[in-house]
C-alpha cells in the first residue's frame, strides 16, 4: 500500500546534518596540509603524493555532501534560517577544501620545497591557517545545540565567542603572512625567479585558507542572527 | 412509513455494519496520524502508543464524542424537514457511510491524501443536494464546518507557536535547562489534564450520569489536572541528569524530561481524536437508528444511544489492532526530526484545538490540525526543516475528497432508493 502520509512528507531531511558533515570533511582535508608540508620539506615525495591523494579524496567527499545538501533543499522547505544564507554558507565552506586541493596540487606538481630559512615561519603560518579551519568547524558544531534550543541565547553566546576567537586567529595568520613575505623578499635574489613567483602564490593561498575559514564564521553569524 | 416498518432491522444492521467499517477505517488510518508525533519523537514506543490509543480513543469517543455525532446526525440536514419521507434520510446516511468508507479505502490504497471528516461531510452534503434538494441542507452549519477546517489548523498553529515559545523562554534560555525543565514540565502536565477535562466536563457528561455545573466542572478539572500532575511528578523523579561529553548544555537531558510530558500529551491527543473522529462513523449510524426506532417519527431531540458511541469506539480499537499498528510504525519511523519538546508543543496544541472543536460539535480533521500545530512550532524556530508541500497536500485533500465523497454518496443514495423503493 502506498502511503501518502502528510507527516512523512512534511518532515524534510534536515540540511544541517550534511552541513556539519561537510565542515568535518573540510577540516580533515585541511588537516592533511601540515603533514604534507613536512613531507615536502623532507623531500619525501611518495608520502606527499599519498597525502595529496587523501586531500583529493576528502575534497571529493565534501563536494558530494554539498551537492546532496543542495539537492535536498527544495524551495518549499521551511527552515529556521534563511535558505539562501544556508546555501551561501555551504559554498563558502566548500571553497576551503578547494583551496587545500589547489595548494597541495601545485606544490606536488612543481615539487616545491620551501627554502630552509622560511620553513619554520611557514610551518607556523600553515598551522594558524589550519587552526582557523578547525575553529570554524567548532563554531559550526554549536549549530546543533543552537537548533535544539530553538536559537537560545546561551548557545548563541558560546558560538559568538568562538567566532570572535576565529577572527583573532585569522588576524594572527595575516600578521604571519606579512612577516613571511618580507623574509621571502630578502631571499628573492638568491632564488630562481619562477620558484619565487610560485612561493608568493602559495603564501597567498594559505592566507586565503584562513580567510575563507573566517568567512565561514561570518556567514554563520549572519545565518544565526535574529 | 411502511418501508421503515418493513425494513427497519435491515437498515439498522446495514448501518451498524457500514458504521463499524468506517470506524475501522478511522482506527486503521487516522489514529496513526494522531499518534505519529508521539512515536516519532521516541517518547513512547509503538506498543505503548497502541495501548494509549486503545484506551483513550475509546474514552474520547464514549465521553466526548456526542456533540460532533449530533452535528453529523442532524446538524447538516434538518431531519424535521423529512417528516414525509423518513426513509430518504436512512438511504442518505447509509449512502454517506458507504461512500466515505469506500472512498477512504480506494484513496488509501492509491496513496492519495484523504481526510475522513471531509469525505463524510462531503458525502452527506452531496446526497442531500442531489437527492433531497439544496433547501434541505443547513448551509449555515455547513459554512461553519468549512470555516472550522480553515480555522482549526490556524488555531493549532498559534497555540503551538505560543507553547514552544514558552518552552524556549522558560527552559532553553535558562542557565540550567535541566532543572528548569524539571521545574516547569509539571506545569505543562497540569495544563494537559486541565484543558482536556475542562472541555469534556463543561460540555456535559450527562449521558454517563454526571451532571455538573460550570463551577463544579472547573473545580473537578483543576483537581484532575493536579492528580495528573502528581503522576507526572512521580514519573519525572526517576529521571536523573546524565553527563555526556557531546551535550554541553544538557539538552539531551531536557528532552528526557519532556519525554514524560509527551506520554500525557499522547493520551490527550488520542482522547481528542476519539472524541472528534468517532462521529464520522457514528453520526450517520445514530441518524438511521433514531429514524427506525421512532418508527419514522423523526424527532431531532432524540439522544444518541450510548451503545452507538461504544460501537464506534470499538470499531476504532479493532481497526487499530488489526491494521493501524502497522501505519503507526510507518508514520512514527518516518518522523525522525521531532524531539519531545517539539512534539509536546505540537501535540498539545492540536489536542486542545480538537477537543475544543469536539466540545462545540465541529467535525474537523485531526491530521490537518496537527500539521498546523507542527508548522506553528516551526515558525517559532523549533524545527530544522519542514516541507511546505504538505500544505498543497492538504488543499488537494479538500479538492479531491469533497467531490469524490459527494459523488459516491449520490450514486449509493439512488442505489438504495432503487433497492428499497
Amino acid at each position: 500500500m502506498v502511503t501518502s502520509n502528510p507527516f512523512s512528507s512534511m518532515f524534510g531531511r534536515s540540511p544541517f546534518q550534511p552541513l556539519l558533515a561537510h565542515i568535518v570533511k573540510t577540516n580533515e582535508c585541511a588537516d592533511q596540509l601540515l603533514p604534507f608540508f613536512e613531507a615536502t620539506l623532507a623531500n619525501d615525495w611518495d608520502t606527499a603524493a599519498k597525502l595529496r591523494e587523501n586531500v583529493t579524496h576528502l575534497e571529493h567527499d565534501a563536494d558530494t555532501l554539498k551537492t546532496e545538501l543542495r539537492l535536498n533543499l527544495p524551495n518549499t522547505m521551511f527552515l529556521p534560517v534563511s535558505r539562501s544564507d544556508l546555501l551561501d554558507l555551504i559554498s563558502v565552506q566548500d571553497k576551503i577544501a578547494n583551496k587545500v586541493r589547489d595548494i597541495t596540487g601545485i606544490m606536488l606538481g612543481r615539487k616545491m620545497r620551501v627554502p630552509d630559512e622560511l620553513a619554520d615561519p611557514m610551518r607556523d603560518y600553515i598551522r594558524t591557517s589550519v587552526a582557523c579551519v578547525a575553529q570554524a568547524r567548532q563554531a559550526l558544531e554549536e549549530l546543533k545545540d543552537l537548533l535544539e534550543s530553538g536559537f537560545g541565547k546561551n548557545v548563541s553566546d558560546v558560538m559568538q565567542k568562538m567566532i570572535r576567537e576565529l577572527h583573532t586567529l585569522e588576524h594572527q595568520a595575516d600578521d604571519q603572512q606579512v612577516i613571511i613575505r618580507r623574509q621571502l623578499f630578502s631571499l628573492e635574489s638568491q632564488l630562481p625567479p619562477v620558484d619565487v613567483m610560485f612561493l608568493y602564490k602559495i603564501i597567498e593561498w594559505v592566507g586565503e585558507l584562513s580567510d575563507r575559514a573566517e568567512r565561514v564564521g561570518s556567514r554563520l553569524q549572519i545565518l544565526t542572527a535574529r | 412509513m411502511l418501508i421503515i416498518a418493513q425494513y427497519g432491522e435491515i437498515f439498522i444492521i446495514l448501518a451498524c455494519l457500514f458504521g463499524f467499517f468506517m470506524a475501522w477505517g478511522v482506527g486503521a488510518n487516522d489514529v496513526a496520524n494522531a499518534m505519529g508525533t508521539s512515536v516519532g519523537s521516541k517518547a513512547i514506543t509503538i506498543k505503548q502508543a497502541i495501548l494509549i490509543a486503545v484506551v483513550f480513543e475509546f474514552l474520547g469517543a464514549w465521553l466526548a464524542g456526542g456533540e460532533v455525532t449530533n452535528t453529523i446526525r442532524k446538524g447538516i440536514i434538518d431531519p424535521e424537514l423529512l417528516q414525509e419521507d423518513p426513509q430518504l434520510l436512512v438511504y442518505g446516511m447509509l449512502a454517506a457511510l458507504l461512500a466515505a468508507g469506500t472512498w477512504l479505502l480506494v484513496a488509501s490504497m492509491k496513496g492519495w491524501p484523504v481526510s475522513t471528516t471531509h469525505s463524510i461531510v462531503g458525502a452527506i452534503v452531496g446526497f442531500a443536494v442531489a437527492g433531497l434538494g439544496p433547501a434541505m441542507v443547513d448551509w449555515g452549519a455547513v459554512g461553519k464546518i468549512a470555516a472550522s477546517w480553515v480555522v482549526s489548523p490556524l488555531l493549532a498553529g498559534t497555540i503551538g507557536f505560543v507553547l514552544f515559545k514558552s518552552v524556549h523562554h522558560l527552559i532553553f534560555e535558562d542557565a540550567n535547562p535541566f532543572t528548569a525543565a524539571k521545574r516547569y514540565v509539571p506545569g505543562y502536565v497540569f495544563l494537559v489534564g486541565f484543558i482536556v477535562s475542562m472541555v469534556t466536563l463543561t460540555k456535559g457528561l450527562s449521558h454517563v450520569g454526571l451532571d455538573l455545573t460550570f463551577n463544579q466542572s472547573l473545580l473537578l478539572s483543576i483537581l484532575l489536572g493536579l492528580v495528573i500532575m502528581g503522576i507526572g511528578l512521580i514519573m519525572q523523579r526517576r529521571i536523573k541528569f546524565e553527563h555526556n561529553a557531546n551535550d554541553h548544555f544538557g539538552y539531551a537531558n531536557v528532552e528526557r524530561v519532556f519525554g514524560v510530558l509527551m506520554i500525557f500529551t499522547a493520551c490527550a491527543m488520542a482522547f481528542a481524536h476519539g472524541s472528534n473522529d468517532v462521529a464520522n462513523a457514528v453520526g450517520p449510524l445514530a441518524a438511521v437508528i433514531s429514524v427506525v426506532q421512532t418508527g419514522g417519527e423523526i424527532g431531532s431531540s432524540a439522544l444518541v444511544p450510548w451503545w452507538v458511541l461504544v460501537l464506534g469506539g470499538g470499531g476504532i480499537v479493532v481497526g487499530l489492532v488489526t491494521y493501524g499498528h502497522k501505519v503507526i510504525a510507518t508514520v512514527g519511523t518516518g518522523i525522525t526530526e521531532l524531539t519531545p519538546s517539539r512534539g509536546f508543543a505540537a501535540t498539545l496544541a492540536a489536542a486542545t484545538t480538537v477537543v475544543l472543536a469536539s466540545g462545540t460539535g465541529l467535525p474537523i480533521s485531526t491530521t490537518h490540525t496537527l500539521v498546523g500545530a507542527i508548522l506553528g512550532v516551526g515558525l517559532a524556530r523549533g524545527m530544522a526543516a519542514l516541507n511546505l508541500r504538505v500544505i498543497g497536500t492538504i488543499a488537494a485533500s479538500w479538492l479531491i475528497t469533497l467531490p469524490a465523497g459527494a459523488g459516491l454518496a449520490i450514486l449509493f443514495f439512488f442505489m438504495f432508493k432503487g433497492m428499497f423503493g
